[in-house]
């Protein structure tokens, strides 16, 4: 079997600094995917080099086996990375969700979701309506889908936004530590809701922090470190018993 | 006599300018919106070094040196190489020009106040880059840019005062030669004042209102 998304030769760097040197990793249809690592060791960044939200310097990204990014050159065989209006369908294959959530402040919860629905998958505004609402359900926000996102809390923000990555009916799921801008009682309520949606069989690759939740929900963990994956294995396996000790450094301070 | 007659003179003599005056402030008013929320777009969104300069100059050029000059330019010097404007036609165009320069940087200033987040919640969505200028992003920098374009549409009012001085036959105009003919300076000049505050308060509950309407988005 394929993967859905397979990455090799990952690089990028920002001026001097090479932040990513070097991921090669694979993720199945279906399959969940923690990335862990210690701040500033480029988790962000390379997941957003599988959206090219980021522009990676070096490397190939496929997303059922189409290269994302990169279209090949006119003449001779150099390569183009796309423009932003180039990648906007491949983009709207993957949902992405943010730390800060990125609501939009001008459009109401509803609006939120269905704007993509509408204006990217080109439904009509009834099915576009109707989706949004189902994704809501799913969120367990349909109570809220006439409210302003400024009248949320950060919980119901992420729940919003994680419905509106499902709107796209993306293949798979990019979060970016969801939970770590919330409020300690409000984590919960976002993590059962990934939960839920990893046991309905979703690809998902996701950098967090919440190592239980890792262990529990993630098939499969990631350490990054220093711009490489140090180490890479069964999720039970990787955070109850490292390998590698900056694996085991990590883990044991990320504890206390 | 009634004492009240020479003043209901001068506000007749002076209301054949109101109309002008509106004319003047709307007309300008809309090609001032229009061309720099076109100038703003291409400056905060094109990626090209060379426009960006070029706007930046115009910028410059139409903020630096006072209105009058512009007039005098428009309607003085073009004529005197034979494309001979309208006073009517030389103040909007004069007062527009200017216009776009000063909102050019009120959109630009509503757009950069935006978070990156913003555009990349809508890229990640798979939006276009622009749809999502148009839905994204212009709805929001708009609703920052309300209160700033209020002050510059009263300012604008105010500033078309400059245009009597190329004979467009607005308030100022009429205030002037009716100076001269009757000497009564003081009455005159605080009528005009006063028209102009009078029709600077529908313009500034208009605005006023469109900031209820669309609130005001932190
Ligand atoms: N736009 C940028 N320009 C320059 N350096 C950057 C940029 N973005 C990230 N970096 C650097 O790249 C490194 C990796 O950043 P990244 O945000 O991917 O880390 P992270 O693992 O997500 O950290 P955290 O857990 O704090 O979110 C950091 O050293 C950061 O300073
Ligand atoms: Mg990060």
């Amino acid at each position: 079997m394929t993967a859905l998304l397979s990455v090799t030769g990952l690089r990028k760097s920002y001026g001097s600094v090479e932040v990513l040197k070097g991921i090669d990793f694979e993720v199945k249809a279906g399959e969940k995917i923690a990335l862990i690592g210690p701040s500033g060791s480029g988790k962000s960044t390379c997941l957003r080099c599988m959206n090219f939200l980021e522009k990676p310097s070096a490397g190939d990204i496929r997303l059922d086996g189409e290269r994302v990014g990169v279209r090949p050159g006119g003449r001779g065989d150099s390569e183009r990375i796309m423009s932003d209006r180039q990648l906007a369908p491949q983009r709207a294959q993957m949902g992405m969700v943010f730390q800060l959530f990125h609501l939009w402040p001008h459009l109401s919860v509803l609006e939120n979701v269905a704007i993509a629905a509408r204006k990217v998958r080109r439904l009509s505004a009834v099915e576009a309506r109707d989706l949004a609402m189902e994704m809501l359900a799913k969120v367990h926000m349909s109570h809220r889908a006439s409210a302003s996102p400024l009248e949320l809390s950060g919980g119901q923000q992420q729940r919003v936004a994680i419905a509106r990555a499902l709107s796209q009916k993306p293949k798979l799921m990019l979060f970016d530590e969801p939970t770590s801008a919330l409020d300690p009682e409000l984590v919960h309520e976002v993590l059962k809701v990934i939960e839920e949606l990893a046991a309905e069989g979703r690809t998902m690759l996701l950098v967090t922090h919440e190592i239980a939740f890792a262990r529990d929900v993630a098939d499969r963990v990631m350490f990054l470190d220093g711009g490489v994956i140090v180490e890479e294995g069964l999720a039970r396996d990787v955070i109850t018993t490292p390998r590698e000790p900056r694996t085991q450094a990590f883990l044991k301070q990320i504890r206390h | 006599m009634n004492s009240l007659d020479p003043f209901l003179i001068i506000l007749q003599g002076l209301l054949r300018g109101a109309g002008i005056t509106a004319v003047v402030t709307f007309s300008a008013l809309a090609l001032g919106l229009a061309l720099g929320f076109a100038l703003s777009l291409f400056r905060q969104f094109s990626p090209s070094k060379l426009l960006h300069g070029l706007i930046d100059v115009y910028v410059e050029f139409f903020r630096n040196i006072p209105a009058l000059s512009h007039l005098f330019i428009l309607y003085f010097g073009l004529a005197s190489l034979g494309f001979r404007l309208s006073s009517m036609g030389a103040a909007i165009l004069g007062l527009g020009l200017i216009g776009a320069a000063v909102t050019c940087d009120i959109f630009r200033s509503g757009f950069k106040s935006l978070s990156p987040g913003q555009t990349e919640a809508a890229l990640a969505t798979g939006f276009t880059p622009l749809q999502t200028i148009f839905t994204i992003l212009t709805p929001q920098a708009m609703r920052i840019a309300l209160p700033s374009l209020g002050n510059f549409a009263v300012q604008l009012l105010k500033d078309t005062s400059v245009v009597s001085a190329i004979a467009a036959p607005e308030i100022m105009f009429y205030a002037r030669s009716m100076v001269t003919s009757s000497f009564q300076t003081t009455l005159i000049y605080a009528t005009a004042a006063g028209l102009y505050l009078v029709m600077s308060l529908p313009l500034m509950q208009a605005v006023r209102m469109l900031e209820i309407r669309y609130g005001r988005v932190k």
